[in-house]
Formats: C-alpha cells, structure tokens, sequence
C-alpha cells in the first residue's frame, strides 16, 4: 500500500512521519528538482507494508512553488519514479483548523481516499477547544478522522487501524458543491486541453490551469497560447458573469463549504494562549528582539567556528593515527606508492569529508532547534529586508553566516528556504563567504608580507578586508543572478509565524543523523574520488632519477660546504640518525638526511603530473605575479584550499608539516627570488603578489566538498557555473591588484 | 479604503478586496485572508519590512509590496480587540 503524507507546514508532519516510521527511511530527489523525496516504510496490524511518502508542507495546489508543483505532480502521476498513491495521510493543526482543511478539500477533488489526522490536540485541549471529530468525518463525506499529538505518540496506532480500515473499504472525502457556471468552466477547459494536446487531465488539474493566473501546469501541456487564451479567457468570462471573480472563486467557495463544515465541530476557545503573543513582543520587539537575534548568531556562529574545532581536531588526529599505522604495516615497507596511495590517498580521502561531519551536525542541531521552536520564521521576519533587495530573503541569513565558517552544512542549510529562487542564489554565494580554511592563507601572507612592513594595525586590517570581500561580490552576485539567470517563478513571501514549541530532542538528533547520512552517501563518494586523483596527479610519474639528481647536487653540495670529499658527504647524509641523547627528546633525525628528504619531496611535486601542469599554465597565472611554486600551489589547493601551505611547505623543501605561523616558511618565500627571466634576481613574493595571493583565495571555488554538495543540492550544472565563475573572477581580482601594485 | 500595507500598526481592518491574479494575493487567500474577514497588522520588522498581519488566529509576514493590492477599511473603535475564530 502506498500511502502520501501531505499537510501544510507547521502542522507536526516530519513528527508524525519519523513516528509512524522510525528508522526505515530513505532520502532521495525527485527526479530534475531539487525538492527532497522522503519515504519510508511501516507496517500494519494484518502485515500490510505501506510505504509512506513524505510530501512537501504546502498550502495549497496552486502549484505555484516548487514544493506544490511537485506535490500535485505526484498526486496527478506525473512523476515517472512515484506512482500516485493509494491513499492520502492528511495532516491538520486541531489548534487552526479551518485554515488546514483548505488542501484536504482541495485534494477531495482527486478523488483519491483519505484518512484525516488532526495533529496538536494537546495544544487544542491547552485552549479548551473540543473537537467532535465523528461530527467532522460526516459532514466531510465519511472520511476517518483521526485525533492525534504525534509528539507524545498518542493516536499513532488509531492512524495505522485507520489506514488498514481504509483498505478494506476506501472512502473518499466529498467534494466540495461547485456553482453550476464554475462547473461548466472547469469542463470546457478539460475538454478544450484534450481536444488540442491530446492530453486527459484529471479535474483537479484541470481546475488550476482555470483558477490560477499563468499556472505552472500549463508547462507540462505544451498547449499553444494562440488556442489556451481563448479557451480560458471564455472559461472565466463564464465564472464573472455568474458573480464571482475566477481567480479567487476557488478559496471563497472551499472555505464557506468549510464553514459550514466546522459549524458545531469546534467548541469554545481556539483563541490562542498568549504566550506565543508574549514571546513575540520580546523577540519581535524592535530593540530586544534584534539583540537577542544578534546573540543567537553569534552563537550558532560560534559553535559552528569554534566549537566544531575540537572534534575536527579529534578526526584529523584519528585520520593521523591511521596514516601511521599503515605506514607501521611491514609489508609496505618496500612499495612507497602503495603506501603513499593508501595514507594519503584512501586514509586523506575519508578523512577529507569526514572531518565536515562536526559542522554538519552542529549546524543543523541548530537549524532544527530554530524551525522546530517555530523561531527561524521570526529571524527571517526580522532580517528579511536585509536581504530582500539582493533577491533574497530573510531565510538566507543563516546560511550566509553559518559560511564563515564552513561553506559544505551552510549549502545543505539552505534547504530552510523555500523559495526555490532564493535558495538557489543563497546556495551559489555561500562559497563566497570566507570559510575558515581560508584563514591559514590569509595568516601565513599578511603574517610573512603586510605585518612586518606595515605593521599590526594594517595587518589587522588586511585580515578584516579579506573577510569582506567575499561578502562585498556576493551580494553584487545575487543581485545580477536573481535579476537576470535564475528562471524560476518568483514567490511571495508570505510567512506563516507558527506559534512557539519546545523542540524535541529527537526529532532534532533525528535530522542532524540524516543530514550527515546523506552527506557521506552522496557528497562523500565524490570527495574520496576528487581526493585520491589528486593524489595520483602528484604522485606519478615519479622517476627515480629525479632522486638521485637531487641526492648527487645535494652531496656535492655539502661536499663543497664542508671542504670535504664527495665520498665523505656522501656517508654523512646517508648516516643513520645520532642516538637520543634522552630518551625525552623524540625522535632523532639526520638533519643532512631530513634535509635530502625535503629536497626530494619538492623536486617530486616539480616533476609530477601536477607539477608538469603548474609550469605549463604558469604564464596563465603570470600577471598575477604567481611563479611555478605558487601555481602548483594553487592548483594543489583546488580539492580543498586548505592544501596550500602544506604544498608551499613542499615546494619549498621544508617538508609537508609547515605551518601558516612557522617562520621557516614565511622567510623561504621572503627570500624567493625569480631564478631567470626579466625579472631574475628580485623577490618573487611582492606586497601586491601576497594581496593577489589572498585576494584569489578569497575568491576562487577551490573546496571540492563545496562543488560536490553543490552539485548534490542543485544539480551538476549549478556545481560547474559556480566553479567557473568564481574561478575566473579570482583570477580577473589577482591580475587587476598585481598589475596595480605594479603601477604604484 | 486603503491598502493593508498602509495600515498602521496594532490597528484592524476589514479586507474589502484581493487582485486574486496575483500569486501572492492567492496565496493569501488559500490562508483564508477572504474578502470581509478581520485583519490586524500587529508588528513591523525594526527595519520597516515585511509586517506582521493577525487573522483569523493567525500570524502571517509579508513584504509591504506584497500586501499593496489587498485593499481593507479601517474599523475605528477596534483596537487591539482579539479577531473572532469563527469571523
């Protein structure tokens, strides 16, 4: 049996879903949206399976968001993997009823059977409404009416008795009593939308492509504006000349049937508590409401910058752990490229998506205690304006900030906002924001190359500046994306303001377990693969007689050093490591030895396949005044930007383990002087390359978990326009600042 | 007569009439905002936009543009009186 959970928001749906289902639930897409397809599967009491599709939180049919364009895609079987259900799990708020039973009379006009479940009674029984539901089921034609407060399970099993009752004798809940005219008007429209496509439509569809202005079901039709015009035009002439306006006919009729309806049904109260109106003078209130919003940022801030700090820390010393255990193992001893692969290829590339899991998790830990208390509809009220401008709305705060912290939860964040216009700018320009993997760039050029010649205070304020600037192209970027690209229906942004809940911790651990499931099977395949590719590109090809180059220069080298003899230098840099002098000291290193080892690590990147690439596409990255180092660098640092000081470290033969604060580092690249061409003999590292440096970082999409979610949540297209475009303007922004340092 | 994004804050009015082809207006009226019902704009966000607007037991936001063509009468006397269920 095959059963569509449907309601509108706020009514206490994804409550009853994980309740009715528990563990046995799946996420998936539609196909060619980017609206989520739940479902999940339960059993009833003669054994039955029914699987249960979690249907967006709409309103109403119309069709004109994404979420009820699909919603009625799946109801009028449109959707090629979803075949229409059975039956239709309606879920009402008891505490407002009148407006929560507009869809279910408009989904009475499918015909499908339906069983009514009014959710909430506990907040009912709190006002002293009562609620005769046998009266209800009557005057709606029969259907079951099921009370029910799915945050204390209770009605859950009559949901189930119902759903099992409904399969031995399906009831349909009754339509509502069209005026003659509206009747006439719906049926020519089918009759005309068969005649010239070719198409059957069911009423209910063939009622929005009448009642709505410009409905979305019309793109499915393929039905020629020459032909439909006309049709319509005449359709609702039909519908004024009886007194009614055409357009909104449909709401006035529903709801005085459902006045009607309701009459006798719901006794005494309904009035609201008073104590959503009292939270809300204070949390809407033009001062207080606005500094508890500020605090509340800093704090889902924070504890996605700071706090996520310790267990990431945690798995990078887990992924670490394992690195070194492998390269314990014995039999590796002999094949470096096995070992290599396996620690930096396969042990990195699990580490590299599992250490976003901590954000992940605080972020929507956050984001379900925000929409379950009913309050992320409050900070969008208050920060609509904000946003709104840029096109879009007050929904994209907490994404944009969450992406300062990290861009991967902040992109599956903005799953909150509704509009899919929106949510679909707000997704594009979070990788703007400047994440925390950008900081050891900024740290390691302003801390080399602005401190020390401009002093603290520039510095401070470079750092400041960088932070900015992605912020400063995001919103330019909205502005022109939602104006001008983004093709999709704009919405209106009209906000229910649910009353206040106290959030249930499950339901809340509920969504952090499946967000960060579906992150690792979705995104993090794509991360391991990005992972272990770079890997191979800076591995191979890996010629041994680029080692013993390195290792003759560098013994002739110190031959030369030393005023000894090759043969001598040569046993010196081979010489196994000294004795610890205590045991205390950790391990002992050859220092000549370590020195050779760097060496080779550096003259290997040079001759890898992503060296190889660094040299040939350097004249590309030449106006920005970045030399071979610095491209391979860059290039490195496309999976994951953080890569960049690592791979400096390497390039520069200090080793793998530099740091953005180490001096070593800061004083090789201080000291790096172009080694030929025009410019042979001055610093490679000028004031204007260390800001074009930082200015491309700031800017370029170099993360490959950000492209993969992006490419999960929106679509593959979405993933590569982001990587282009902001590849190309980080590129135009380190060439215009280097070439005006030159000028200067 | 005025519209709804005219009103000032804290007073109630009576919707006359919605431009029911406009999206925004429809949606309005799946919520049940229906020609004669009771509507009271009880905030505006502390930068001007969007207002907050009480019917029928229920809180609802929207932008000042999008509550520009939904034109109410204002009752006089009715201030701050709780709107009825069953209006």
């Amino acid at each position: 049996m095959r059963v569509a959970l449907i309601g509108n928001p706020n009514t206490g749906k994804t409550t009853l879903f994980n309740a009715l289902t528990g563990l046995r639930q799946r996420v998936g897409n539609y196909p060619g949206v980017t609206v989520a397809k739940k479902s999940g599967l339960f059993s009833l009491a003669d054994g039955t399976k029914v699987e249960l599709i979690d249907l967006p939180g709409i309103y109403s049919l119309a069709a004109q968001s994404l979420d009820e364009r699909v919603a009625l895609d799946v109801l009028c079987n449109h959707i090629a993997d979803t075949p229409p259900p059975d039956a239709l799990l309606v879920v009402c708020d008891a505490a407002n009823l009148l407006r929560n039973l507009f869809l279910p009379s408009q989904l009475a006009e499918l015909g499908i059977p339906m069983v009514l479940v009014l959710n909430h009674m506990d907040e009912a029984r709190r006002r002293g409404m009562t609620l005769d539901t046998e009266l209800l089921s009557r005057r709606l034609g029969g259907v079951p009416v099921v009370p029910c407060s799915a945050v204390r399970a209770e009605g859950v099993p009559e949901i189930r008795a119902a759903l099992a009752a409904l399969r031995e004798s399906p009831v349909k809940a009754s339509r509502v009593a069209w005026d003659a005219p509206v009747q006439a008007a719906v049926e020519r429209v089918r009759a005309a939308i068969e005649r010239d496509t070719g198409k059957s439509l069911q009423p209910a569809e063939a009622q929005r492509v009448l009642f709505d202005a410009n409905s979305p079901v019309l793109e499915r039709l393929a039905w020629p504006a020459a032909k439909r015009e006309p049709v319509l035009a005449e359709a609702r002439e039909l519908i004024r000349k009886s007194g009614a306006n055409p357009f909104a006919v449909e709401a006035l009729r529903h709801y005085a049937r459902l006045r009607q309806a309701l009459a006798g049904v719901v006794s005494e109260g309904g009035a609201a508590t008073g104590v959503t109106q009292r939270l809300d003078a204070v949390l809407l209130h033009r001062v207080w409401g606005t500094v508890i919003f500020v605090a509340a940022s800093l704090l889902v801030f924070l504890s996605i910058f700071w706090l996520a700090k310790f267990p990431m820390d945690w798995i990078s010393a887990g992924v670490d752990r394992v690195k070194d255990a492998v390269g314990a193992m014995a039999w590796l001893g002999d094949k470096p490229m096995l070992h290599s692969l396996l620690s930096d290829g396969v042990v990195g590339g699990v580490g590299a998506f599992l250490v976003f899991l901590p954000q992940i998790l605080i972020l929507f830990f956050f984001i379900s205690l925000l929409e379950d208390s009913g309050y992320m509809a409050r900070a969008a009220f208050l920060m609509d304006k904000l946003f709104s401008w840029c096109g879009l709305n007050g929904k994209s705060f907490v994404p944009l900030l969450s992406g300062y912290a990290c861009a991967v939860p902040s992109i599956m964040g903005t799953r909150t906002i509704e509009d899919p216009k929106a949510r679909a700018a707000t997704a594009f320009v979070v990788p703007f924001m400047s994440c925390s993997a950008r900081f050891p760039v900024y740290a390691l050029m302003i801390g080399a190359f602005i401190t020390p010649k401009y002093g603290a205070w520039i510095g401070s304020l470079a750092m400041v500046g960088m932070h900015l600037l992605g912020l400063l192209v995001a919103v330019p970027t909205a502005f022109v994306a939602t104006r001008f690209f983004l093709k999709v229906r704009p919405q209106p942004f009209v906000l229910e303001m649910p009353r206040y809940q106290l959030p249930r911790l499950r339901d809340t651990l509920w969504r952090m377990w499946m967000n960060a499931r579906e992150f690792i099977e979705k995104a993090g395949t794509l991360i391991f693969a990005i992972t272990v590719v770079v890997w191979a590109l800076s591995w191979f090809p890996r010629d041994a007689a680029v080692a013993e180059r390195v290792k003759t220069g560098y013994v002739a080298e110190v031959a030369a050093r030393e005023n000894i003899p090759v043969a001598e230098a040569a046993k010196r840099v081979e010489a196994p490591a000294p004795e610890p002098a205590s045991p205390t000291e950790g391990a002992p290193v050859n220092p000549l030895a370590a020195e050779l080892d760097h060496r080779t690590a550096s003259a290997y990147i040079e001759d890898s396949y992503l060296g190889r690439f660094g040299k040939a596409v350097q004249p590309v990255f030449a106006p920005a005044g970045f030399d071979w180092k610095i491209t391979v660098g860059v290039l490195a640092s496309f999976p994951a930007r953080e890569v960049i000081v690592s791979t400096l470290g390497i390039t520069y033969s200090l080793g793998e383990g530099a740091e953005a604060e180490s001096d070593d580092l800061r004083g090789a690249m201080a000291r790096a002087v172009w080694p030929d061409g025009p410019k042979a003999g001055t610093p490679i590292f000028t004031v204007s390359v260390a800001v074009a440096i930082m200015a491309f970082f700031a800017l370029c999409s170099q993360c490959g978990a950000t492209l993969a979610t992006l490419s999960r949540e929106l679509g593959a297209r979405w993933a590569a326009a982001s990587f282009l475009y902001m590849t190309t303007l980080a590129w135009l922004a380190a060439v215009a600042i280097h070439q005006v340092g030159l000028l200067l | 007569m005025l519209s709804l994004s005219q009103l000032p804050v804290g007073r109630t009015a009576r919707v006359i009439e919605l431009n029911a082809s406009r999206p925004v207006d429809q949606r309005l009226l799946a919520l049940g905002l229906l020609p004669g019902m009771r509507v009271k704009v009880v905030r505006v966000a502390p930068l001007g936009d969007p207002i907050a607007i009480e019917f029928h037991n229920q809180c609802v936001s929207l932008r000042r543009a999008e509550a520009a063509e939904v034109i109410v009468e204002e009752e006089r006397g009715a201030d701050g009186e709780r709107l009825k269920t069953n209006d």
